[in-house]
């Protein structure tokens, strides 16, 4: 059998080949292998001086100062970070808490386990398109409220939050603003000062870059202060210990380079590839968009065939390599919370698949997509 | 020429085998072990795979015993916080003074939190004092965190018999055994440790990748939370490629068990041996009976470490003060001072860290070159005179700060 065609790209991505090509340069003797903390002999000071680069990469994707850049093993690291980190170390503002019910189970089980420690929790309801408005985070914040956690791309329906709007919100009630960016990172422009934000989660695995290094972006002006998950060396200014991974943060640095350069023309490209998808999807009988009519990222697509089970669609699409959900919860019996948020009930969520397509992604790719989803559906309709 | 490297127990290089046991691993086998696709089910085969492998090398009884981790620091955070967080009624702690800063310092946090923390002390020679351990076994005790070698001098302390003695007081033992897992056999199926660290990168694996080892039946709380990754012990998108690159790290390892305890340890013996033999007031720092095959701490009275660094990298070679952790600082090495090495020769302590990708021939430049290098620093010492040290060096230099 061949290999299905790869439309999962909100779940990883393979790493790209001028990432790879940089990273293996920074593993063997005769490359880049040392301890950066190493202060002793040329080989420490050159691992340092990639990732010093690697690190002026990342914070450029998001025009920020190099400084407010933490590596971190991943998004979930850097959330864990973030959100515990900073109800920890801000307790003395309050003790409440905003995030909402469509973020990522990365960010929250962070607050299941900060209730449980006793922090109180609003958790928003997104519109039906699944955005979460400023209206109702002002809503819900009070003088207490310490933090708000909110995402910037919703990692199932690829929906977009108003991030500058929100991050207002936040800041005129005094309250840290957090944002996972992990799925808009490097296909979004980002400026965190003028989205006011000041906590930023992102990873390199989304955009083409390895799995197991991300960062965590912390505002420096004024200064702001969370507590250490991980402590040790003192590395990252102590707010991130053990030894940094040279070859990943090299990794990192290039995928976002990359991005940065690629950005525009990618995003006309997949629009292009992702409407045609879409124009010849949606004619079919029953086959809806989920979370339309707002303003999404170009690469998901989250789509109900209405009476369907996505065990048996997976079964029938199986030229296709897709999602029920978040990669994170696809081991779940349960419908997606995401989409039960949104008021979907759960046979409509059940019925749920995303697409999500990317740089590798090809015409010919889209052409057997359609040509499978079209068959696959008459034969389960057939039935 | 080329440079040589003896900074081992700082990182090693990656092994060219692993990384080509990695490569597949950022193209065609990219997928997210946790997606249902065809791309992600190999994927999660391999790390499968790459557990075993590592269950074999530390003698671990379940290859579900093996945690993946990003690094050693993660893995002893993890590993305290959680003993504390599963016991909160047990409020003490049992470390040592010469532990690495990744447990120093969160024990350090930890008594900012209201813990107690005691500190075992090392003698001349970096051992350990049992019956001061004993004595302080208590059911107010939640972990005990004992390093299985030292980072600095290689003193190997008795980490099987010391979880014995907190298994039969039930108290929880952590051992951060960074240092030691790839030097020296490990069997914890046949131990009361509950919890091991460890660190790819010490054992040419790449960086940014860990383990933590829990033992069946060890209560646990998680670090990092969001995913059901590791059994739902560690979130966290899986690092697939590092992981892999771990478990071939881990198998070359195995089977270089006895090359690192008959070849390295002869270069290892040849290099501490050539330079006492050449250098005037030189010492070998920590337990030399037992120590780990690798490593060898130098201690060079009346000079600073770091300038014979510094000059021994103008002529390719590379080794260290301490750890790399602590190597931008200009205290001298907790560990050297914990030992009661006077601070005329803690200050020129070197360590020298070798692995299996060393030669003889390189380990005969380097007794060449040093003595040159230390005389030479000498002449520039307040505390060496014309013929060797001068009487009385600690009144020797007495600068006036204006």
């Amino acid at each position: 059998m061949n290999k299905p065609i790869y439309l999962d790209y909100a779940a990883t991505t393979p790493v790209d080949p001028r990432v790879a090509k940089a990273m293996t340069e920074c593993l063997t003797l005769d490359g880049n292998f040392a301890n950066p903390a190493s202060r002793s002999h040329i080989y420490g000071w050159q691992a340092e001086s990639a990732v010093e680069t690697a690190r002026r990469q990342v914070a450029d994707l998001i025009v920020a100062d190099t400084r407010a850049i933490v590596w971190t093993s991943g998004a979930t690291e850097a959330n864990n970070l973030a959100i515990k980190g900073a109800a920890s170390a801000h307790q003395d503002k309050g003790r409440h808490l905003i995030t909402s019910q469509t973020e990522h189970k990365a960010v929250l089980d962070c607050f299941a386990e900060l209730e449980r420690q006793g922090f109180e929790v609003t958790y928003l309801q997104p519109t039906r398109q699944g955005v979460i408005t400023a209206e109702s985070l002002s809503e819900a914040l009070r003088p207490d409220t310490s933090l708000v956690s909110l995402m910037h791309v919703n990692n199932e329906l690829g929906v977009v939050n108003d991030i500058a709007a929100l991050g207002a919100c936040a800041k005129n009630n005094g309250s840290l603003f957090h944002v996972d960016a992990a799925q808009s990172v490097g296909k979004l422009p980002i400026d965190v000062n003028a989205m006011n934000v000041d906590l930023m989660s992102m990873c390199a695995h989304k955009i083409y870059g390895p799995k197991g290094i991300g960062a965590l972006y912390v505002r420096r002006q004024p200064p702001l202060a969370i507590d250490a998950q991980i402590h040790g060396g003192g590395h990252e200014r102590g707010m991130r210990s053990g030894t940094l991974p040279v070859h990943q943060c090299v990794g990192m640095g290039t995928a976002f380079e990359i991005a940065a350069q690629e950005m525009k023309s990618e995003d006309q490209r997949i629009s292009a590839l992702t409407k045609k998808f879409l124009g010849l999807v949606l004619d079919l009988e029953g086959v809806v968009l989920n979370g339309s009519g707002v303003k999404a990222v170009p690469n998901i697509a989250n789509i109900c065939f209405q009476g369907f089970e996505s065990d048996r669609l997976m079964m029938v699409f199986r030229e296709l390599a897709i999602s029920s959900g978040s990669a994170c919860t696809s081991a779940s019996l349960e419908p997606s919370h995401v989409l039960r948020a949104i008021g979907m009930t759960d046979d409509e969520a059940h019925a749920s698949l995303r697409f999500s397509f990317g740089r590798f992604t090809t015409e010919d790719d889209i052409d057997v997509a359609v040509q499978s989803v079209t068959e696959g559906l008459a034969k389960l309709k057939s039935l | 020429m080329s440079d040589i490297y003896m900074d081992n127990n700082a990182t090693t290089m990656v092994d060219p085998a692993v990384v080509e046991e990695m490569m597949p691993f950022f193209s065609e086998q990219f997928g997210n072990p946790s997606s249902l696709h065809s791309f992600g089910n190999k994927v999660g085969m391999a790390l499968k795979k790459a557990r075993k492998q590592v269950q074999r090398l530390i003698g671990a009884e379940f290859d579900s015993e093996i945690i993946f981790t990003s690094c050693g620091s993660e893995s002893d955070s993890t590993a305290i916080l959680s003993a504390l967080r599963a016991q909160p009624e047990r409020r003490e702690i049992i470390t040592t003074v010469v532990e690495h800063p990744a447990v120093l310092n969160l024990c350090e946090y930890l008594e900012t939190e209201g813990y107690t923390v005691h500190y075992l002390k090392v003698d001349n020679k970096g051992r350990l004092d049992l019956d001061e351990y004993k004595k302080l076994l208590s059911d107010k005790v939640a972990v005990v965190s004992i390093m299985w070698a030292n980072n600095e001098s290689g003193t190997i302390f008795p980490v099987e018999e010391m979880a014995e003695l907190a298994h039969n007081k039930g108290i929880m033992f952590h051992t951060d055994a960074v240092q030691a897992v790839g030097k020296i056999p490990i069997d914890l199926e046949n131990s009361y440790i509950h919890m091991l660290s460890m660190s790819g990168h010490k054992l040419h694996a790449p960086k940014g990748v860990g383990v933590l080892y829990l033992k069946r039946g060890t209560r646990f709380r998680p670090l990092l939370r969001g995913g059901h990754q590791e059994r739902g012990r560690r979130a966290g998108t899986e690092n697939v490629a590092s992981i892999v690159g771990l478990g071939k790290a881990c198998e070359m390892a195995g089977s270089h068990i006895e090359f690192e305890n008959t070849h390295v340890k002869a270069m290892r013996d040849r290099l501490q041996e050539g330079i006492l033999a050449a250098v005037p007031n030189c010492f070998a720092t920590g337990d030399v009976e037992n120590r780990l095959p690798n490593t060898a701490s130098i201690a060079f009275e009346f000079i600073e470490g770091e300038a014979i660094l510094l000059l021994m990298n103008k002529v390719g070679i590379a080794a260290s003060s301490g750890s790399a952790c602590t190597s931008g600082s200009l205290e001298p090495s907790h560990v050297m001072m914990a030992m009661g090495i006077p601070y005329t020769a803690a200050h020129g302590t070197v360590r020298f860290s070798l692995s299996r990708y060393n030669t003889m021939e390189e380990v005969e430049r380097v007794i060449a070159e040093v003595p040159g290098i230390v005389a030479k620093l000498r002449k520039l010492s307040p505390y060496w005179g014309e013929n060797g040290p001068i009487e009385n060096p600690e009144s020797a230099f007495a600068p006036v700060y204006a």
